[in-house]
């Protein structure tokens, strides 16, 4: 198969209005590029978790996604406040989300876990007051089949 | 067992999605926490939920879930309404709480 797609998208922080719309876009993209499911899958969690953090806490960000036969390579960057303590906001349960982001369904501190979880490699710089990076790294040729969330 | 039977058995007001109620219901998650729900729904699930804001409707997409339960009679907001609608994702409504929609639920799915 012939596969390779990229593309970058702009993230505005706070745009709850639009949260999750380009999760969506990406996932449809790659179902109709013929992604095997159990990627897409992966990908939709990623990309989401990283769009949703964005939003939530960063002022504005870049999700970039490159695909080839070999890998899905998601790099979600933004401008904002950083992470001071990136091994407590690796933790599950971890959160420092307010009370009106809680209230929207999110804070359960599973974001950057579920992106662990969905990923083969995985990478976090931060710096603060600057922002922070995420590279994701999902293998598609190779993909090892135990990994099931 | 597809959404339109459930609806029936469990007598579920369709907020909308109407037309996109013959997926196969897998199973059922609770949950109003979302990346709980990212984490730990699958394909063909029915999520039973509080939560009424638009953005249910990404999570219900990207899960391929075949239909969200509102609890308590709670309504979608317009704007869940509209997404929901463009993305032809099922939001039903219940009267009950959570805990005796799950519980019924879970005898007809299981
Ligand atoms: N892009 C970011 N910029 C600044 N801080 C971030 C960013 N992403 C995550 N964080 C910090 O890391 C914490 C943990 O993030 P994580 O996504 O795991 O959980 P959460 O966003 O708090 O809750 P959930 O994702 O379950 O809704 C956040 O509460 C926040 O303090
Ligand atoms: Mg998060």
């Amino acid at each position: 198969m012939n596969l390779e797609y990229e593309n970058s998208f702009e993230i505005q922080g706070g745009n709850f209005q639009e949260a999750g719309d380009i999760s969506v876009f990406i996932k449809k993209k790659l179902q109709n590029l013929g992604v095997a499911r159990e990627i897409l899958r992966r990908v939709a969690i990623a990309v989401y978790e990283s769009e949703i953090n964005i939003i939530s806490y960063a002022s504005k960000g870049i999700i970039h996604i490159s695909i080839s036969p070999e890998s899905v390579v998601i790099d979600a960057e933004d401008e904002g406040p950083g992470i001071e303590n990136i091994e407590l906001a690796m933790r599950a349960g971890y959160s420092t989300a307010t009370d009106k982001i809680r209230e929207m369904g999110f804070g359960a501190g599973m974001g950057i876990p579920n992106i662990m979880n969905c990923s083969d490699k995985f990478t976090i710089t931060s710096e603060l007051n600057k922002g922070t990076h995420l590279t994701i790294i999902i293998n598609i040729s190779n993909n090892d089949a135990e990994k099931n969330r | 067992m597809n959404v339109s039977s459930i609806v029936e058995k469990l007598n579920l007001k369709i907020a909308c999605g109407r037309e996109k109620l013959s997926q196969n219901v897998t199973g059922g998650y609770v949950g109003d926490l979302l990346s709980d729900v990212m984490a730990n729904s699958r394909e063909g699930y029915l999520w039973i939920t509080r939560q009424t804001h638009q953005n249910i409707v990404a999570v219900a997409s990207l899960k391929e879930l075949a239909g969200i339960i509102l609890v308590q009679g709670k309504e979608p907001e317009s704007d869940t309404l509209e997404k929901a609608a463009a993305e032809g994702i099922p939001i039903l409504i219940t009267e009950l709480p959570a805990f005796d929609i799950a519980g019924k639920l879970y005898d007809i799915v299981s």
